[in-house]
């Protein structure tokens, strides 16, 4: 018995010295692969110049604040609107029909359009259209767009979520008198977001990524105010720059994203038992 | 003074499909009855408290509560379940929710009573019925025998006239079965008019005014216990209760 915890924790250390020296090894091939090819120099002039990297670097920080906020706002607006479009999908009832078509419609569409299409569409066509009372900015346009796109995919992460929940916890509602919004509010939705909290969180990163996009409608974030100063000097290192901030913001959220799910599959397991 | 059955039932059809699972159910309950209703699996008990819930739809046939008709058109469900509740086989305790919480949603929600007089009831209740220590623990911390009865504090807590209960001890463990129904048996004795769908026959003996034994969607047989369980006269029932009584149920 001693023997073998002796054994074990000799085999665990054993193991993460292998673990370490593989790690370093791998990375420092991957590393010398990229430093020792000819162009090696010229690449890094060209995109990894500290020089450069301090010159871009305020107006690329403070484009990317804007990203930051963009990101704010639409995943605000996504997890309110989104559950609104989800509660409207799962109503029940023939009177419900039309809102619910509406719901499928407006889901499907938003689905079936790549988001940078769909940026480009509304960012630069609503505003053309000048219609009275309608913003005009490509900015409003660009979240709106974002909202809208991610909303039609979260409905779809929550509807999943409310199909997870048993239908006896419906019957058991609303056969205590509670009305079916008030079943919904009270039994249904708080077991149903909790169940969909990793997927959500994974959406959240990946919107993280996604705000970029609204660079395209001409708006300073961060990777537009790089491309400004590629296209004045000649020199990349402004998207590098622009790289590793929004690394710095995804790969905690990933990570955290991935601690959540680990736990939460833990404390399923072990409610099954 | 109204000598107006409580719960009646005319001729009630259901189907599923092409299956039919009630075939003209007639019933009556008094005030302050308990009526046990007994058969085999899949003979439509569960439906049947399940349509006078209004879980279901009723295809054909009515049922009346006090009188008045609940399955006719733009009858308003929820005005209706506020006068009844109903217990399931599998408790059916929202997970999410403390003991307190699950007892009290009803009351705040669907009756508009005051948090803290709500909650002075339930805690009333959960004393009466061994739940006080639990009234903070979620369900999943308390043993299935407790989660049941927490469920009867929660039918029990918006003072239903009528009270179903679907296999209430079907999904326990043998050894927890009979605090559940001791539950039963007080609420009987206090008065409750219940309508249980059930296996245990020595309990259905021992509480029940009148035993209906279904088979196949319809009522065979209904009278007093005694009648029913010891001289049984259809052929169906006699089969049904040498079966219980083989496999020690009775």
């Amino acid at each position: 018995m001693a023997a073998a915890r002796l054994w074990l924790a000799e085999e665990g250390a054993k193991g993460a010295l292998i673990a370490a020296v593989s790690t370093v090894v791998v990375f420092g091939l991957a590393l010398w692969a990229v430093v020792s090819s000819e162009n090696w120099s010229a690449v890094q002039q060209q995109f990894f110049n500290p020089e450069n990297f301090r010159e871009a670097w305020p107006d690329v920080l403070s484009g990317f604040w804007l990203d930051v906020r963009m990101f704010v706002i639409a995943q605000v607006a996504i997890l309110v609107f989104a559950l609104l479009v989800a509660v409207v999908r799962s109503l029940r009832g023939p009177a419900f029909v039309p809102v619910r078509l509406l719901a499928v419609l407006y889901i499907d569409a938003f689905r079936g359009v790549p988001l940078i299409l769909a940026i480009l569409l509304f960012g630069f066509g609503i505003p053309a259209l000048d219609l009275p009372g309608v913003p005009r900015s490509p900015l409003f346009w660009g979240v709106a767009t974002l909202v809208l796109s991610y909303s039609a995919y979260t409905a779809e992460v929550y509807r999943s979520g409310i199909e997870s929940v048993p239908e006896s916890q419906r019957s058991s509602a609303r056969s205590l008198g509670l009305t079916q919004w008030q079943s919904l509010r009270y039994a249904i939705l708080p077991q149903a977001v909790r169940n969909v909290v990793p997927a959500l969180l994974n959406g959240l990163v990946s919107l993280q990524k996604d705000v970029a996009l609204v660079s395209v409608l001409g708006v300073r974030e961060a990777v537009r105010a790089a491309e400004i100063y590629t296209s004045r000097t000649f020199n990349y290192t402004s998207f590098v720059a622009a790289t590793v901030l929004f690394l710095l913001i995804s790969v905690p959220a990933a990570r955290f994203a991935d601690w959540y799910a680990a736990r939460d599959r833990a404390r399923r397991s072990q409610m099954a038992v | 003074m109204s000598t107006q059955p409580r719960l009646v039932l005319e001729g009630v059809h259901k189907r599923f499909g092409a299956k039919v699972v009630l075939d003209g159910i007639d019933l009556v309950v008094d005030e302050h009855q308990v009526v046990c209703v007994i058969g085999p699996s899949g003979c439509g008990k569960s439906t049947l408290l399940r349509c006078v819930d209004l879980l279901e739809r009723v295809d054909g046939g009515r049922i009346l509560l006090d009188g008045h008709d609940i399955t006719a058109q733009g009858v308003d469900v929820n005005e209706v379940r506020k006068r009844m509740a109903i217990v399931f086989q599998a408790f059916n305790l929202f997970p999410h929710m403390t003991v307190l919480d699950n007892v009290t949603l009803a009351p705040r929600k669907a009756h508009h009573v005051r948090r803290a007089q709500a909650e002075e009831k339930a805690r009333d209740l959960l004393a009466r019925f061994g739940l006080l220590e639990k009234a903070d623990d979620y369900p999943e911390r308390l043993s299935g025998g407790q989660q049941q009865r927490a469920a009867i504090v929660r039918a029990l807590m918006i003072d239903p006239d009528l009270l179903l209960l679907d296999e209430v001890t079907s999904a326990l463990d043998p050894e927890l079965v009979g605090e559940v129904l001791a539950v039963i048996r007080e609420l009987a004795e206090a008065g409750m008019t219940m309508v249980l769908a059930t296996h245990e026959m020595g309990f259905a003996r021992d509480v029940a005014d009148r035993v209906c034994f279904m088979h196949q969607g319809r009522v065979l047989e209904a009278g007093a216990p005694g009648d029913i369980l010891r001289a049984p006269q259809e052929e169906r029932t006699r089969q049904f209760l040498s079966r219980v009584i083989e496999a020690g149920r009775l």
